[in-house]
């Protein structure tokens, strides 16, 4: 039995790391994105964004995955998700990159604002470009000084991940209960907790290798 | 034509206005100082020459060039501004050092991403003559935070001159650093002296002053107050209050 639920938890997992990857991978940019266009002079540009990430951190994510999902097929009478696994999956993904673009926005705007004026200015007076600046003198820096609460938030992502399964989507939480039913059985649902402790364990490992990484300078 | 000539130099921020028709000129080869209490305007003139900040009104011209003209209402490109930055150097108050980047990487980036300063071998070279120059061959790849305020300075010195600016500008260089460090930024920027290199520098160092300037700029409330050779300015001092300040300075020594 133990083998089945280690492998039927496995399984899950894959969902839930292909959610949290995933949002990873596009959020991130999308955060950076939203973060200069929040602090852009040009209030057509800013105030949107501002408004989308006040919102989003202002409404619960799994409101936002309701509303994701059922949303379009309320309002236009058209499931724009398509049926199935597929659909659910990808509604999923959509509402976390949004939710997780917001909040990595803050974190961007934070570490970018952080960084001190003269540092750009140094840049200006040695003739460099705005984007070379931003390029080669401030990003680094930003980086080592979001690290932190980054490894935070990302690690809150991977146990946001079981809300997906609100709308259905396959992860580890929803196998771990199927147990339940199926064979009457409630550790494998305890069991999960094994996968997400190993996980965000490895999680903070990496970052502080990475914080380590980024300890030759100050 | 002076080398570098400006002209009726005016900016305000909101209601005050900061520079007061400010008019001086120098030579190539030369150094000038600018002296005067905090507030009366020498950093903002320092960034005007750098375009850091445009003046409202007036006009810079230089070696023939007018880099600019306030009666013109341009808007240069970004392009145009880089442009006309690349004829002055500024070495600032607290260095502003790339804190990843070791020595000899901050001094070479500019050189590099500007592309007109050779291939990457002559680029090093020069970093490493220069930053030789500045006593810091043991220093090249240290880290700023590996390096003493003295140290970061003269290296922040040396990035500015890799790019050979027509005119090096310092804005209080050794204000940051610990009595005992401005010995060893002062001295380096002697020795510039000594090879004819053009400096405008802002400073609080009177004697160091007297003795490298040939001509001194007393600024006081956003006007020229006084100004002439290191001679005049600092030994027949005509205004009341130019006296007045540099007494302040004898008090202290
Ligand atoms: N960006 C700015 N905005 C508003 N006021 C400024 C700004 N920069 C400088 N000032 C004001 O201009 C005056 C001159 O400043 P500054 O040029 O730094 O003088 P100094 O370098 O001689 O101490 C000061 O009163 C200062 O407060
Ligand atoms: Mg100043």
């Amino acid at each position: 039995m133990f083998v089945t639920v280690t492998l039927s938890l496995l399984k899950g997992f894959l969902g839930t790391l292909k959610l949290f990857s995933l949002t990873l991978v596009f959020a991130l940019p999308l955060g950076l994105l939203l973060a200069l266009m929040e602090m852009s002079k040009r209030k057509l540009i800013s105030a949107p964004v501002r408004f989308l990430i006040w919102w989003i951190r202002g409404t619960p994510l799994l409101l936002q995955l309701l509303v994701m999902y059922y949303g379009p097929g309320y309002i236009f009478h058209n499931n724009i998700w398509g049926s199935g696994d597929g659909g659910r999956f990808a509604a999923a993904l959509a509402a976390f990159v949004i939710n997780y673009s917001c909040y990595f926005a803050e974190i961007y705007r934070g570490g970018i604002q952080s960084i001190p004026f003269g540092q750009y200015e140094a840049g200006y007076v040695l003739g460099l470009t705005k984007n070379q600046i931003f390029t080669r003198i401030i990003f680094l820096q930003v980086i080592k000084r979001i690290v932190p609460p980054m490894s935070n938030e990302i690690i809150t992502l991977v146990k946001d991940t079981s809300l997906a399964r609100v709308i259905a989507v396959y992860e580890i939480i929803w196998n771990g209960q199927s147990f339940i039913k199926s064979a009457g059985i409630i550790w494998p649902l305890f069991y999960t907790g094994a996968f997400y402790l190993i996980f965000s364990g490895l999680l903070t490992m990496a970052f502080s290798a990475l914080e380590k990484k980024l300890d030759y300078f100050r | 034509m002076a080398f570098l000539d400006t002209e009726h130099i005016r900016k305000s921020f909101g209601e005050t206005e900061v520079l007061q028709d400010i008019s001086f000129h120098m030579e190539q080869k030369t150094v000038l100082s600018i002296i005067g209490s905090s507030g009366s305007g020498k950093t903002t003139l320092l960034r005007c020459l750098n375009f850091l900040e445009t003046p409202d009104e007036g006009i810079i011209r230089l070696n023939g060039e007018e880099l600019f003209n306030g009666r013109e209402q341009q808007k240069f490109s970004e392009a145009e501004v880089r442009a006309k930055r690349m004829h002055f150097g500024l070495v600032f108050q607290d260095f502003n050092l790339f804190p990843q980047y070791t020595a000899i990487e901050n001094v070479m980036l500019a050189p590099k991403l500007l592309g007109t300063y050779g291939d990457q071998k002559a680029i090093e070279e020069n970093a490493k003559r220069l930053l030789a120059d500045m006593g810091l061959e043991n220093r090249m790849d240290n880290y700023p935070h590996q390096l003493s305020g003295g140290q970061k300075q003269r290296v922040a010195i040396a990035r500015a001159l890799a790019l050979s600016p027509d005119i090096l500008c310092f804005d209080e260089p050794t204000s940051a650093l610990d009595p005992e460090l401005t010995g060893e930024v002062l001295r380096v920027i002697r020795e510039l002296a000594k090879q004819d290199t053009t400096m405008i520098i802002v400073t609080h160092e009177m004697e160091f002053a007297r003795d490298v300037s040939d001509y001194i700029i007393f600024m006081d409330n956003g006007h020229i107050e006084e100004e002439g050779t290191s001679e005049e300015v600092f030994y027949h001092p005509r205004s009341a209050r130019t006296r007045q300040f540099l007494s302040s300075y004898k008090d202290e020594a």
